[in-house]
Parts: C-alpha cells; sequence; structure tokens
C-alpha cells in the first residue's frame, strides 16, 4: 500500500456568447446634474463582478474616473432589456452595449463642453480625473461638472447615451452543422499534481499550475477571483460532485451539504496562475468572459494525471475512493505510469 | 396563532420579540428584528451561511429555537464596524477580494469574528478550523482565509471592532 | 499560496496597456454591501403579512395523476389558497421559446402526467412556511404510476416508455428533420480507413448540482396601479419576466422585476420556475408570496448540469496528427428541454476542441429521460465534451507514444485554421498557453515545440481550407421507433449527397452601432482590432486536397522518447525565422508547413536564450518572441485612399505610441447628420467595430477571403 504521485495536463478553448436565437444587450448611461454618470442595466451579478466590470468600462469610455460611475442593475422598469449572465456572454455583450452608450454619452458631454469652451469638440480630450480640455493645451480646460451644468441649465443637452449590442441568430445548418457559433475564445492550459492512496482509493491535488488567456484583464483581481475560484469548482466536478453518485440510477441522491461534497477551507490546492492577454478585436477592451472557462480544464487534468498515478482511467465522474479501488481492483494493483 | 415573548440583546440593544412558538432565530431576526444581516443559505445547519454570535460563540441561526435566546447576547453582522467606519476585519475581506456573491460573507465574518476575539494571533490551520462550518461556492477560500489572516495582522484582538475601537 | 503573474510579455504588440480605468483591480462596487451584509438579495425586501407557497411533488418518476383531493388541506388553519394547474392561464412552456427554438414542452403545474420524480402538480399558499408544509403533507394524489426510463440507451430503444409527448421519440427535434445536430466536414470515414491507429472511448459525466448558497426563489406582491413587482433571483431578468407574461397571459407591462444581485447562480437560476408561480400567486391572493426552492428541493428538484455521455474516435498518424475525429454526443435532457437542445448545439459549434483536424464528423442528441430536467452549469455543453476531448488526447498520445502536451502542440489551432463549423480562427492563444502552463510545471518540452506560435503556420494549405464533405440523412425524426439506425456519425451506406470544397455560408456579425457616435474613437478601446497573422490570402483550388494531408517527416513514433528541453538535444527542426528579428513584410512571410513545425528533428536555433530581448523563462527554453503586428494588407479594404490603406507604410490601428500627439484619428461625427453607415472608406476604417467581420462574404474555391461580400448594415 502506498500514496503514488501522478501528473496530468489539459488544455481548452472557449467560446464566448452564444449566437443562436440571437443575443442582444442594452445599456443606458446619463450624467446628474454635478457630471456623475449613472449606468442602467438588466445584467445580474451573481458575484462574478457584472456591476464592477461594466463600471470600469463605462468610466474608461467615458473618460472619467471610476469613482463618478455607478452601475443601477437590474430594474425592468428602468434597465433595458438584457438577455441574462449566462454563456460567458455577460462581459462581452454588456460591455459592448456599455462602450457604445458610454460613447454617446462622451460625445454629447464633449461637445457640451465645446460650447463652453468654444472650440470643436473634435479638440477636446478627458484627462481621466474629472477634466476636458484643449487637446495640446492642457490649461483650455473645463471640468466635467461645470459641463453637466452648463449642459443642463444653460445648454440644453442631455449627457446621456444608449447602446444596444445584437449578434443576430445564427442558425446551425441541419446537414453540415454549418454556423457562426460565438464571437471569441478564451484559452486555458494547466498541469495537475496529485497523489493518489492505493489503499484508500483518495486522490488529494497537491498543486496546479496554470496559464488562462483572457483577452484582457479587464480588472485583474476579478479575474484572479474567476480563476482561483473556477479551478477550486474543477476540483471539486472532478472529485467529489454528483446528485446522482450511482448514475443512471436516481437512488442515493444528496439532500443536503452534509452528502453533497465540496472541498473546504482545509484543502485548498496551491494554483501557480499565468494571465495571457490577447485582446479579441470584437470585445470589450479586448476582454474575453474568464468565469465558465477556468474549471473545465482542471477536470480532464485530474482524470489524467489519476491515470498517470496509478494506471486508473476513470472516465465517469465523479473519480471517488470506490471508482479508483475499482479500477485498482480490475487492474491488480497500481500501475504507476511514469513521472512527468 | 399564538406568540410567544422573547428577550435578548441584539448587538448591544435590548430587544423583545414576540415569535411563533416554533420559530427558529434566523427568521425572528430577519423577519422579527428586522436585522437582515443574517442569510438563509440550507435551514438544514450545514453551510454556516446563517452564523450569529450568541453570548460570543458561532451559533447556526436557522437550528437555534428563537425561544432557545432568552437573556443572551445576540451578535450579527450588523455589529461590526460603526456607521460608515468598518471593523478591520472587514477591510481585510473589502482589500483581499474575499467575496463574489457576498452571500456566505456574514456568516464568514461571524465565524472569523469569534476566532479572533478568542485568539488574536491565529495560525493558518486555526482560521481555517474556525470557518470550516461555513461553506462558500465562489471564491475557493482562500483569499477568505488570507483576509482573516490580514485582519488578525492589522487588527490584533481589536479585529472585529471598528476602528481599534 | 496562489501566485499569480501576468505575462505582459505575451502579445504585447497586440496590446495598449495604458488605460486609465481597464486593466486596474479596482475594488468591487458592491464590495461595501457585501460585507455589512446589506447588499440586498431577493429575500431581503420585508413585506407585511407575507404568504408563503410550497409546492405538491410527484413521489414518482413517472406517473399519470387520476385524482387530486385537496379536501383536507383546504381546511387547515393557515392555508390560504390552494393553487391547482387549472388556475394557470397559460400552463405550457419552454424556456427557448423566447427565442423561437423548440415546441412547449413543459407545464408549471403539471395537470395529467408526471414525468419525473419532485414534478410539481399543485402548490399551497399559506401564512407561514410550516403550515403551507403541513398542506402539501395533507393533499393526496392518485397516481397511476407508468414505466420509467432513466438510461440513455435504455431511452432510444424503440419500445422505451414515451417520456415526453411533445417529443414522442424520446429525442429533441432538429431542424424539424432530424433526431440530432450533425456536424460534418470533410471525409471521416475515409480518414479513418488510411489513419494508422484508430482511437476509441467513451466518457461519461454524471449529473452536478450548482450549490448557490442562497437557493432559487423569489417574492411577488401586487404594485400600485394594477401591477405586480418580482423581487427575484434570476440569473436573467427579461428571461425570466417574459416567461411569466407567457404562462400567465399577461401583458409584460403589468410585472417589473427587480434583481441583480444574486447569490451565486452557477446556471442553476436561469430556468424561470419562481417567478411565475410567486406572481400567480400574489394575482390570486391579493397579497405578497414567497416561492423558493429549500436546500433539498435545490439539489433533487432544481435541475443539475445534465449528465452528458461522449464517444470519440480518432484516426491518429503514427507522427501524432490526428486526421479524422468523429463524435457521438448523448446529452440527459431529462423529462423536459428546458436549455439543453441549446446546449447541443453550442457544443457541436465547439468541436473538435481547439485542435485542427482536416476530417470531422459528430452527431449529438437531447434524450429525454424520467429524471430531473438538465439546464445550464457553469461551462454548458462544453464542460462535458472539454473532459471527454482531452482524456482522449492522453489516450491518442499513449498510443503513438508523444508527450501529451506536444500532441497537442502538434494538433492545436492557430490563426488562419478553418474550424469545422466552417468560419476560420483568429486571436488564438491555445499553443501559448501549452508552452506557459508546461514551463511553469517545469514540464520540459522540446525546442521546436516551446518555439511553436498560434501567429505562425496557421491556414497554410489544407489547414485554411474546407474540404469537400460527404452528407447524409441518417437519424430522420422517429426513424430510430421503427429500427435499429447507428448513433455515431458515418455514411452507413446512405451518402445524401456532397458538398462541394469551399463552400461556406455568411459569417454572422454584431449588428452595427446605430449611431456613429456610439462608436469608441479608436485610440481608445486599448487594441490593435485586426491582428492578423501571415497566412495567404487565397487557399486556391482545392480539388486535389487529399483526405488525409500527407505528411513532410518522420513518424513521431520514430523519434520518440522525444528530446525535450535542452538546446543540445540531438533534434533537428527546420522552424523559420530562429532570431527574434521581425518577419518580412506579409507578402514575403515564409509558409512554413505544419509537418515542419511538428514533427521533423532538426537543430535548434544556437543560443535562443541569448538571442532573446527579455529574461523570460520561457524564452530559455527556446520560446520566440511574437512577431510584431502586421498591417493588414491593402486589399482589406476597399480602396478609398487616405491613411490604412497602404500595407507598406500606414499602421492599421493607432495606439498611444504611434499615435502623433494631438491629431485624431476619426473625424468628429456630427450629430446633426444622419448616422453614417461604416462603410470602411478612410480613417475611420481604423475605429473599433466589432460588428465588422474580420473576413466576410462568401468563400468559394480560389476566391480570396477578403475581396467578396459586402459590410452588413
Amino acid at each position: 500500500m502506498a500514496i503514488h504521485k501522478g501528473r496530468g495536463f489539459a488544455c481548452i478553448n472557449y467560446p464566448i456568447g452564444m449566437n443562436l436565437g440571437g443575443d442582444p444587450s442594452q445599456a443606458l448611461v446619463h450624467s446628474t446634474p454635478d457630471g456623475k454618470f449613472k449606468v442602467a442595466l438588466s445584467a445580474i451579478d451573481l458575484g462574478q463582478g457584472m456591476k464592477s466590470v461594466t463600471r470600469q468600462i463605462a468610466a474608461e469610455t467615458l473618460g472619467v474616473p471610476l469613482d463618478d460611475v455607478y452601475v443601477d442593475t437590474a430594474d425592468s422598469d428602468t434597465g433595458p432589456h438584457d438577455m441574462g449572465s449566462f454563456a460567458s456572454r455577460g462581459t462581452h455583450r454588456m460591455g459592448n452595449a456599455v462602450i457604445r452608450a458610454a460613447s454617446e454619452a462622451r460625445q454629447a458631454m464633449l461637445e457640451a463642453a465645446a460650447d463652453e469652451l468654444e472650440v470643436n469638440a473634435s479638440d477636446l480630450e478627458t484627462d481621466g480625473r474629472g477634466a476636458i480640455h484643449v487637446k495640446g493645451a492642457p490649461s483650455r480646460s473645463i471640468t466635467v461638472a461645470d459641463t453637466a451644468i452648463a449642459a443642463q441649465f444653460k445648454q440644453g443637452r442631455t449627457l446621456s447615451g444608449r447602446g444596444i449590442f445584437l449578434i443576430p441568430p445564427s442558425e446551425a445548418d441541419p446537414m453540415t452543422g454549418e454556423m457562426t457559433p460565438v464571437s471569441c475564445y478564451a484559452h486555458a492550459a494547466l498541469v495537475i499534481d496529485l497523489e493518489v492512496d492505493d489503499e484508500t482509493g483518495v486522490v488529494t491535488v497537491t498543486a496546479i499550475n496554470s496559464a488562462y488567456e483572457v483577452g484582457r484583464a479587464l480588472n485583474p483581481k476579478l479575474v484572479e477571483q474567476q480563476l482561483v475560484g473556477g479551478a477550486w469548482m474543477g476540483v471539486s466536478h472532478a472529485l467529489y460532485e454528483t446528485t446522482e453518485p450511482y448514475y443512471p440510477a436516481r437512488e442515493h441522491g444528496a439532500e443536503d451539504f452534509n452528502h453533497y461534497l465540496m472541498p473546504g477551507p482545509g484543502e485548498i490546492v496551491p494554483h501557480h496562475i499565468a494571465v495571457l492577454e490577447r485582446p479579441a478585436e470584437d470585445a470589450p477592451y479586448g476582454g474575453k468572459g474568464p468565469g465558465e472557462m477556468c474549471a473545465n480544464p482542471v477536470l480532464p487534468a485530474i482524470a489524467n494525471a489519476v491515470y498517470n498515478a496509478v494506471g486508473v482511467r476513470c472516465h465517469q465522474l465523479p473519480i471517488t475512493p470506490e471508482k479508483v479501488l475499482r479500477g485498482l481492483r480490475e487492474n491488480g494493483g497500481a500501475r504507476p505510469q511514469g513521472r512527468r | 396563532m399564538v406568540k410567544t415573548p422573547v428577550r435578548f440583546t441584539l448587538n448591544g440593544q435590548e430587544t423583545g420579540l414576540f415569535i411563533d412558538e416554533a420559530a427558529n432565530l434566523l427568521e425572528a431576526l430577519r423577519r422579527g428584528a428586522g436585522d437582515l444581516t443574517p442569510k438563509q443559505g440550507c435551514a438544514q445547519g450545514t453551510c454556516g451561511t446563517c452564523t450569529v454570535l450568541i453570548d460570543g460563540e458561532p451559533r447556526l441561526s436557522c437550528i437555534t429555537l428563537a425561544q432557545s435566546v432568552e437573556g443572551t447576547h445576540v451578535e450579527t453582522t450588523a455589529s461590526l464596524g460603526r456607521g460608515e467606519m468598518l471593523a478591520p476585519l472587514q477591510q481585510a475581506f473589502i482589500d483581499g477580494f474575499a467575496a463574489q456573491c457576498g452571500f456566505c460573507t456574514p456568516g464568514m465574518l461571524m465565524a472569523a469574528t469569534a476566532l479572533l476575539r478568542r485568539n488574536p494571533n491565529p495560525s493558518r490551520d486555526e482560521v481555517i478550523e474556525a470557518i470550516s462550518g461555513n461553506l462558500c461556492r465562489c471564491t475557493g477560500y482562500e483569499p477568505i482565509v488570507d483576509a482573516i489572516l490580514e485582519a488578525a495582522r492589522s487588527g490584533g484582538a481589536a479585529g472585529t471592532r471598528a476602528g481599534h475601537g | 499560496m496562489t501566485t499569480i503573474e501576468f505575462r505582459k510579455d505575451l502579445f504585447a504588440d497586440e496590446r495598449d496597456d495604458n488605460l486609465n480605468e481597464i486593466g486596474k483591480p479596482k475594488l468591487r462596487q458592491d464590495i461595501v454591501g457585501h460585507v455589512t451584509g446589506r447588499s440586498p438579495y431577493y429575500d431581503d425586501h420585508l413585506f407585511e403579512g407575507l404568504l408563503h407557497m410550497r409546492c405538491v411533488r410527484s413521489p414518482h418518476h413517472h406517473a399519470r395523476i387520476r385524482a387530486i383531493d385537496y379536501t383536507r388541506a383546504e381546511a387547515m388553519p393557515g392555508v390560504v389558497r390552494i393553487v391547482r394547474p387549472q388556475d394557470v392561464p397559460h400552463n405550457i412552456n419552454t424556456l427557448l421559446s423566447l427565442i423561437n427554438f423548440g415546441r412547449d414542452d413543459e407545464a408549471l403545474l403539471q395537470p395529467d402526467k408526471v414525468a419525473y420524480k419532485g414534478e410539481p402538480v399543485a402548490a399551497v399558499i399559506a401564512t407561514s412556511e410550516r403550515a403551507a408544509r403541513d398542506a402539501v403533507a395533507a393533499i393526496t394524489v392518485d397516481y397511476e404510476v407508468l414505466a420509467h426510463v432513466l438510461d440513455l440507451d435504455a431511452a432510444l430503444a424503440p419500445d422505451a416508455p414515451i417520456v415526453n409527448e411533445t417529443y414522442p421519440n424520446n429525442t429533441f427535434d432538429y431542424h424539424e428533420r432530424f433526431d440530432h445536430q450533425k456536424l460534418r466536414f470533410g471525409d471521416v470515414d475515409a480518414a479513418f480507413a488510411q489513419a494508422d491507429h484508430i482511437v476509441e472511448d467513451s466518457y461519461q459525466m454524471s449529473p452536478i448540482e450548482q450549490a448557490p448558497l442562497e437557493t432559487c426563489g423569489a417574492i411577488a406582491a401586487p404594485e400600485t396601479n394594477d401591477r405586480y413587482v418580482c423581487y427575484t433571483g434570476t440569473q436573467a431578468l427579461f428571461f425570466s419576466l417574459g416567461t411569466t407574461a407567457k404562462l400567465l397571459d399577461m401583458a409584460s407591462s403589468r410585472l417589473h422585476f427587480i434583481g441583480g444581485t444574486v447569490g451565486g447562480g452557477f446556471g442553476g437560476k436561469v430556468d424561470s420556475l419562481h417567478e411565475p408561480l410567486a406572481v400567480l400567486g400574489a394575482m390570486l391572493t391579493g397579497a405578497p408570496v414567497k416561492f423558493c426552492f429549500d436546500r433539498e428541493e435545490e439539489m433533487q428538484v432544481g435541475a443539475p448540469r445534465g449528465a452528458e455521455r461522449w464517444h470519440i474516435k480518432d484516426g491518429v498518424m503514427n507522427d501524432g496528427r490526428i486526421v479524422a475525429r468523429a463524435f457521438t454526443g448523448l446529452f440527459d435532457a431529462g423529462a423536459y428541454t428546458r436549455l439543453s437542445s441549446y446546449a447541443i448545439v453550442k457544443a457541436t459549434g465547439h468541436l473538435p476542441g481547439p485542435y485542427t483536424i482536416p476530417n470531422i464528423a459528430s452527431n449529438v442528441y437531447c434524450v429525454y429521460t424520467n429524471r430531473t430536467p438538465a439546464t445550464a452549469m457553469r461551462g454548458f455543453g462544453i464542460t462535458g465534451v472539454d473532459f471527454a476531448i482531452e482524456c482522449h488526447m492522453d489516450q491518442v498520445a499513449e498510443r503513438v507514444g508523444a508527450d501529451p502536451i506536444e500532441l497537442r502542440l502538434i494538433n492545436a489551432y492557430r490563426d488562419g485554421d478553418m474550424k469545422a463549423h466552417r468560419r476560420s480562427a483568429k486571436n488564438t492563444a491555445l499553443i501559448e498557453c501549452c508552452q506557459v502552463a508546461a514551463q511553469k510545471a517545469q514540464w520540459a518540452l522540446s525546442p521546436q515545440m516551446a518555439a511553436l506560435s498560434s501567429l505562425q503556420g496557421g491556414g497554410e494549405g489544407w489547414r485554411a481550407q474546407i474540404p469537400a464533405t460527404p452528407t447524409d440523412a441518417v437519424g430522420q425524426i422517429g426513424e430510430r421507433r421503427r429500427q435499429t439506425v447507428p448513433l455515431e456519425p458515418g455514411q452507413h451506406g446512405a451518402p445524401a449527397g456532397q458538398v462541394p470544397a469551399g463552400q461556406a455560408g455568411e459569417t454572422v456579425h454584431a449588428a452595427p452601432p446605430q449611431r456613429e457616435d456610439m462608436q469608441v474613437a479608436p485610440e481608445r478601446i486599448g487594441h490593435r482590432t485586426a491582428a492578423t497573422p501571415g497566412y495567404p490570402a487565397s487557399p486556391g483550388p482545392q480539388r486535389s486536397t487529399p483526405v488525409v494531408p500527407p505528411a513532410h517527416a518522420p513518424a513521431y513514433a520514430s523519434a520518440s522518447p522525444s528530446p525535450r528541453g535542452t538546446p543540445a538535444a540531438p533534434a533537428t527542426r527546420t522552424f523559420a525565422s530562429p532570431t527574434p528579428q521581425p518577419p518580412p513584410p506579409l507578402q514575403a512571410s515564409p509558409a512554413p508547413a505544419l509537418q515542419d513545425l511538428s514533427l521533423q528533428r532538426q537543430p535548434p536555433p544556437s543560443s535562443p536564450s541569448s538571442s532573446s530581448p527579455s529574461s523570460s523563462p520561457l524564452r530559455t527554453t527556446g520560446y520566440q518572441p511574437l512577431p510584431p503586428y502586421q498591417p493588414q494588407p491593402a486589399h482589406h479594404r476597399p480602396a478609398a485612399g487616405g491613411p490604412g490603406t497602404s500595407a507598406s507604410n500606414a499602421p492599421a490601428a493607432s495606439t498611444a505610441s504611434t499615435t502623433p500627439p494631438s491629431p485624431a484619428p476619426s473625424p468628429p461625427p456630427s450629430t446633426a447628420s444622419p448616422p453614417t453607415a461604416p462603410s470602411g472608406d478612410g480613417p475611420a476604417s481604423d475605429a473599433y467595430r466589432p460588428e465588422q467581420p474580420f473576413q466576410r462574404g462568401v468563400k468559394r474555391p480560389g476566391v480570396s477571403r477578403f475581396i467578396s461580400g459586402t459590410r452588413r448594415r
């Protein structure tokens, strides 16, 4: 009886968004009289950070500080239509809608400022700190707040914008499956190190080394949250989770968290992450959604590492101790496949 | 339905409620006292989301009979910080990006509060032990463990009091 | 214990990293609410006199409802209202009817026949949750138990019980024609016949619970002016609103949905089961009604990630090239469609994974069984098949004696490669991810593998081409109920025709902005919008393309075990550009063949580390810096003159570093003028335009992919 070390690899790409039936998102942006901007959406923040990333996108596009933007979502009376938070579509679709709405609001803001400064709007730029100035002449400037006041009380202008981003439907061809399924792809590769106890069948993941390509890390800390939490969920799926442990039998299904198992804080796996950023041409500031794809490579990499460790190919998830032990018994014991 | 009176101290305030006979503490706090900071995750006592402190000890309010807290001191996340002033523990969760959906956060904060009061300088393993009854589906736990350790460093024994007070 | 590094050195020439807010580790907007417990989840809205709703659920997998006796429950204290199926105004729906996909197949409250354990047949509204539970327990349902089917193969047998009357063959109907979604690209049967190895296996996911800490639910209440407000934990606000309006047969303007702050979802909060019943309860009682899953329901009645079974058959050459891949996918949808039909199309578009394989076929089935309906979960439609593909890649590597990572690199897709769904790959980065992950894990790769790039070698020869593709009409709707029909793709002696090489339809692109000023200025979007690899623009005639592209190299296995990680290894290679100098202009760029890159063993570049411009550890293993951004050739855009139309002297996109200090690359849009079509003429063609094709128009053999077609308007 022994502990066997194993190493496994997997790499994946992940489709961002889904074009099957047409995929729209809308956004509205408007300013208060003192030049703060409200973004109205119907996007859903499940914890992935929709409110935060759309806020950063709006601030960047408007050219104003983050603190001067607030995202309000989701109230169907004030937020325009959005399909929802799924299919890794949120950042891509809603981000693009916010860019369009914020661009229109920015243009209105620059035109209002141009009137006050008596220049052409095209000669103006924002400093990202709350002021608008003539390109190459920072002293000829006006604050966003003064611009908004002038627009509201003097010029009769709204500093507002509307945006919709729509991927029209792309149906799959019945005979060949030809389609335009998605907009862009995120990528990931990772190496799993683990140990298999051939007496108990227990698999313990000891390290993850990973590379994730996310287009652009629009907020690196939010990306880190997704990648760390996603890898945790991948380990959980691979080794623990199912509602039907003897699928397709319906018996023995978990009804509480005493029976639906997940790794706890005592099973944190050291995870060494590299983030690559290859901006996608059609994505907001190049960013792809990292939230769904990050769990996917963990599952097969663990299965491959278990095989490397003890020679058991476990092709039915989750890889429970029972399945490992059955595989070991079938093989007549552990068959380590060699160190990598 | 006949209501039963129960009196206890909630976050330092004398509180009296009339409750259903079999009401659990979580419902009494949320719908009776209007303190919505404890959340219901499972109502089975298996996820820790509803954790509150009863006389300083972390307890699962979903499986605690409301009647049983008569005369005790009950604390919830609403007790952390003071107005706009956040406790070092809360600040550590903010700076450490230790929440995503935020639903488990109040329970985590209360489990950590009990730990830091008892043990102002916990080891990593002691932090893990303290929150091992609290589930999180988003973060993978590590940012939460790190944040609690950081709160201990920055706030010490006062890690759960606003402004080190 | 976690470490994270941002490899800004990679793809650096495609990014402008000097943005104000983007790319910065800003605090979350919602974080103070989270740490103070003030974030308003749906259940954090207090209502005076809140009523509680719970469902009567089937204890059987499959049963006909003969009668329901409500009398005891109706008399119980605290019971306010029993909700029966006939109280639901339009008691039939399918989620994707909102986008016209599929037929209505699921009742909100089942009036006739239950098809899974836990299916709701009625609901109780009471003054407390406890009273609602007691009343539910007091309702007796007289069931006639029917034969059920839980296994995928059994469900596809000709004599299987019919799970879902809307789809009486136990499979979703695709295109009103087939019982599955097909993918056909090239000729897998011919390629299998020529392959050195056939590697086949099956892979199975089991159902997984999303397990958000907050269970699914909603609170609805009468609002002023004859409307209803609904606080909800939905992941899709307007899906839930539209579904509610349809099931309750009411104008959507009478509904006011509020959500957006959700305690985790992971896909499990898309199904819109709670909002319609909560609003119906509020309508029937005139009072606020809460309807939510308890944890047990969440785990066993709430829709899980469905079980998927994938069978993969690969044709592999000795050198590690996969020349054909066939998939047979079975999605266990459970009793009703929900979103499984959609996931299958998504999965089909994903095949064959991130690899360039010249012959691909798949049949994927949405199969109904008497279990809890499946729905979305993180990675929906992809996680299961990625598990299968990546386990399979390791089996292929073992068969041909290849290193698992190198096998993937040999077959990895690159910019310009044609994908099986007949769209060209772009913006790829699989190779770089593999290289970086290997490097971090100190998993040594051979120098030629470490030198591969997603930007080079893609789209050459057969890699860019759409092969001639035999088609078949096997698997017509209902055919399987009458006779045994193979599940797997292939001719099975019944070819229906052939799609000629090179034939493809038009790529779907985003709709353009309504107005010019909804378009962000190009210099502010922070990246080059059309970075293209240096692959030939014209694929040329394709009639002579062989089913299995010839190898130009000795077999992979003969070179095994491969020398790795050391420049002194006796391997040979012919990889172009051994030094990090910028590649020559596009038109003159060398065209290294795939086979040269992946298979030949020739001397590595001399001193790759000493020629590296940086100390990046990757480069010490022979990694080549990515080539600088290449302007598009002039024929990428209409020859309208002005900047950006000459490939020789103008950048195709402006960046902070190349833009002169003051001039604006695009003219100021005039709000007084009518919206102008984004024609691409002049300087404005540099704008960030996600709606515009990277390549466009109908592609035919011998025709440049860039010259035909017009921009969408």
